[in-house]
């Protein structure tokens, strides 16, 4: 009995060892986009992204909800106040005890503190305070800490990085660990990082999520995609924003 | 655009609008047929007169971007007005400081 559970014991950590875990050298989706989408990224007014910082720029200073309290009233400067915020998240919010990432962090704050209603989740209110926020922290590392709150979290989304899914029956790791640099049709495949979120992505002319993206991937893999605030997504997210420590968040990126 | 320029000076003028640019050949989830909504009409106004204006269709993508040039003549402001199908407006100003 004793030797084959240590059989088991083996095998297994013979089985995680074996996985990648962390592409290297770690490289931002930016570096696999063609020179002009690069270009229109690193310039603040071709980048239509930068509408939906606006945006959000807008609204951070717009009274909401029944508490008559803007973003700016309690969080002041959001240049200063959000400053390596979003490079933490997605975070377990200690107050409502899970997992959230930073659009749900938003409406939970829009829910206890201005008492409004939460935004919908992919409208272009919440994009663009997302987005904004998110490009306080520019340049600043991804830095997510997995504890004890989080850690069956990761361990999720982890399972869910390595689960073969749809009639297409591949894992997140077959393109984004194995075949990184290597050509899907007409696109380069990146390693699937989550540091340029909220993106504009030319295809959907649109700013989107990064559960957004996630979600195109499961439909690229004609798989069931997750609704939009599953749970699924955002264990995902939070795997994908361990594998990527230390990429510089780069928001509003650009993609094709 | 630059907040200052000299007098003559030839300056760039960028302008992003948000707008989903529908074409109206579009069907939503439920096959029915989105109606065409794009920005038709922009014009801009230097100091009260016409300088730039831009007719659009339905060939132009979405959060359109343009770009032109004028010469720094006075002072003032520059004045953005557009429209679109749904008879939506929006403005947009800026103002330039011209020395010398």
């Amino acid at each position: 009995m004793k030797p084959a559970w240590l059989l088991a014991a083996f095998l297994v950590s013979v089985v995680h060892g074996a996985e990648p875990q962390k592409p290297a050298p770690l490289k931002s989706g930016e570096e696999f986009s063609s020179a002009d989408v690069r270009a229109m990224q690193a310039d603040d007014f071709a980048n239509p992204g930068m509408l939906w910082v606006a945006r959000g720029g807008k609204l951070w200073n717009e009274a909401a909800g029944r508490g008559d309290k803007s973003c700016a009233g309690c969080h002041g400067d959001a240049a200063k106040s959000m400053k390596g915020v979003a490079q933490r998240y997605p975070r377990v919010d200690p107050g409502a005890a899970r997992l959230v990432n930073l659009e749900g962090r938003i409406n939970l704050c829009r829910e206890r503190n201005q008492q409004a209603e939460p935004l919908k989740l992919e409208s272009d209110d919440l994009l663009g305070l997302a987005a904004y926020v998110a490009s306080q922290s520019r340049g600043m590392p991804v830095a997510v800490t997995l504890d004890m709150q989080n850690r069956r979290n990761f361990e999720r989304g982890r399972e869910l990085y390595f689960t073969r899914n749809g009639q297409m029956n591949l894992a997140c790791t077959h393109c984004h660990d194995r075949n990184w640099g290597r050509h899907l049709l007409g696109d380069t495949i990146s390693q699937g990082h989550g540091n340029d979120y909220p993106i504009y992505r030319l295809e959907w002319q649109s700013a989107g999520s990064l559960a957004r993206r996630i979600r195109s991937c499961f439909f690229g893999l004609r798989a069931e995609m997750p609704a939009y605030g599953a749970q699924d997504l955002l264990d995902l997210e939070l795997y994908l924003a361990w594998r990527g420590g230390g990429l510089p968040v780069e928001t509003p990126g650009v993609r094709r | 655009m630059p907040r200052e320029a000299k007098r003559g000076e030839v300056i760039e003028i960028r302008i992003a609008i948000q707008h989903p640019m529908e074409t109206g050949f579009r069907f939503d989830l439920m096959g029915r047929s989105i109606p065409k909504n794009v920005v038709n009409s922009l014009v801009v106004r230097y100091n009260g007169a016409e300088i730039f204006s831009a007719e659009m269709g339905s060939g132009i993508a979405a959060n359109p971007y343009l770009q032109f040039y004028t010469v720094a003549e006075a002072s003032g402001a520059l004045v953005f007005e557009w429209v679109d199908d749904s008879g939506e407006r929006g403005s947009e100003r800026a103002t330039i400081a011209v020395n010398g």
